[in-house]
């Protein structure tokens, strides 16, 4: 079954192009790292197909729904992680959860137990009333991820889950997204390759706004007849990035 | 459901920064009192605890636009906004999200200065309650421009036009320190153009129980109201579905 389409999805900002007439089609259950340089659309693309912003051109289908004509219903259906961590820094984590379940609809005692739950499967409970501003980044970017996931979407934008965390707190956020691989779909964006290679299903490369290749690391590694991922990736998104 | 949760958020947001709230409700009362005892040491009458009190109440209000333009400041400049954005609320959601809390505050705000004024000497009667709910409009009216104020500015800007712009405004153009007749011209004129006066003439015509000049002052503040939260209602909206927050 298909998660996400998109048609012909373009967005310009003040006549610079930053997504260019985008076709893609992510499967459910599946975990899609779309990778390129900066300023290459990634977040663009994120930020349309989680109703952010509108599309100045075509148009994106989440499990059946329109994000133009029926955004509200696409946004029950989706949860964000933005880049920097999104978090209200005065509230404990335990409040930070069972605010964003509140939002979601959830009454106050089912946001009292998904926040109980989630608190359980990401290990949160030796700080569940520490404020958000006291915790590390790594807790912190844990505690946004749990926040996305509190509302039980269907399909999840990790937007950079990792920037900027320590070698030891990025295995862990990777350990956390293994364990949600398959159960939702997973569109991550991320400038780390071996991040890609190591959690994604399929990877698309985009440069300039367009998606110049997809496949899995092996087939890009392939088309590219390239012997790593790294020399593929670049290979397809440098400047001159060819085009299969 | 939705609208309760981030009103919720946004109290505990507000109740936990000590310094603003110690200051917004402390500050009017300092100046009550101290204006209480100027007026007890001069020969004559200036400052009638009667008069002051729905003036320092009106003056107190201008610091809920204070919170409330730097809560939706700082949410405007913090990633939480996106996240905010990408859930299923409306924009009528957030309004009444961060008005919600506010108001409670703002009559809580007045009820403190009209009970410390009891003990300076204002006369315990009903028409402090009517007092309390003829100034409710004002207390909306202040909330609107904190929601107009943090919709538009940054955090710096909105301690600029909320923290001193207003707070002056309310204080010189409201009557409070001193009759506007005194000064008169284009002052008194620019005054009573403004809100500030008729906030505090509609709130000292209730407390005095001098009911039929309630109105027109009164509609006044009704008016500005209305008027200032349409237009923070279009402006919030307007940005919400901008590219840039």
């Amino acid at each position: 079954m298909i998660a996400i389409q998109t048609i012909n999805l373009t967005k310009k900002y003040k006549g610079k192009i930053a997504v260019n007439s985008l076709n893609l089609t992510i499967e459910k259950g599946e975990l899609f790292a779309l990778l390129g340089l900066n300023g290459s659309g990634k977040t663009t693309t994120i930020k349309i197909l989680s109703c952010l912003t509108k599309p100045t051109n075509g148009d994106a289908i989440i499990l059946g729904n329109s994000i133009i004509s029926n955004p509200i219903k696409v946004k029950e259906l989706v949860n964000v992680s933005p880049q920097e961590t999104a978090i209200a820094p005065n509230l404990t984590v335990r409040e930070n959860l069972e605010f964003i379940a509140g939002i979601y609809g959830s009454g106050k005692k089912l946001s009292k137990q998904k926040a109980e739950d989630i608190i359980s499967s990401f290990e949160l409970s030796s700080i569940t009333e520490e404020k958000a501003k006291t915790l590390s980044g790594g807790w912190q970017r844990r505690l946004s991820i749990a926040m996305a996931l509190i509302s039980e979407p269907q399909i999840l934008f990790l937007d950079e889950p990792t920037l900027g965390l320590d070698v030891v707190a990025r295995r862990e956020l990777w350990s956390v997204i293994k364990r949600l691989k398959s159960k939702i779909t997973i569109i991550l964006t991320t400038h780390y390759l071996e991040e890609a290679e190591s959690l994604a299903d399929r990877i698309g490369i985009m440069a300039k706004g367009e998606l110049k290749a997809i496949g899995t690391a092996y087939e890009l590694i392939s088309k590219t007849n390239t012997k790593r991922f790294e020399d593929a990736f670049i290979a397809l998104a440098g400047e001159g990035g060819i085009q299969i | 459901m939705k609208t309760l949760a981030f009103a919720s958020r946004n109290s505990k947001e507000i109740l936990r920064d000590r310094l603003n709230l110690t200051f917004g409700i402390g500050f009017p009362v300092v100046l009550l009192l101290l204006l209480t005892m100027i007026q007890s040491n001069i020969p004559v009458v200036l400052f009638s605890i009667d008069k002051l009190t729905p003036g320092i109440a009106v003056f107190g209000l201008s610091f809920i636009s204070l919170f409330s333009g730097l809560l939706i400041a700082k949410d405007r400049s913090s990633s939480l906004m996106l996240r905010l954005f990408t859930a299923p609320l409306t924009s009528s959601d957030f309004i009444f999200g961060y008005t919600l809390p506010l108001l409670p505050m703002a009559i809580l705000q007045v009820a403190v200065c009209f009970a410390v004024a009891f003990f300076l000497g204002l006369g315990v009667s009903i028409n402090v309650v009517l007092a309390i709910i003829v100034l409710t409009p004002a207390a909306v009216l202040f909330i609107a421009i904190g929601l107009l104020c943090g919709s538009l500015f940054n955090e710096k800007q909105v301690g600029g036009v909320c923290g001193a712009l207003l707070t002056n405004l309310s204080a010189w153009l409201s009557g409070t320190w001193f009759d506007l007749d005194l000064v008169g011209g284009a002052f008194k004129g620019v005054a009573g153009a403004l809100p500030f006066v008729h906030t505090v003439k509609a709130g000292r015509a209730a407390l005095s129980g001098n009911y039929s000049s309630i109105f027109p002052d009164l509609w006044w503040v009704i008016v500005y109201a209305v008027v200032i939260m349409v237009i923070a209602i279009l402006v919030f909206t307007r940005k919400m579905n901008s590219d840039n927050t």
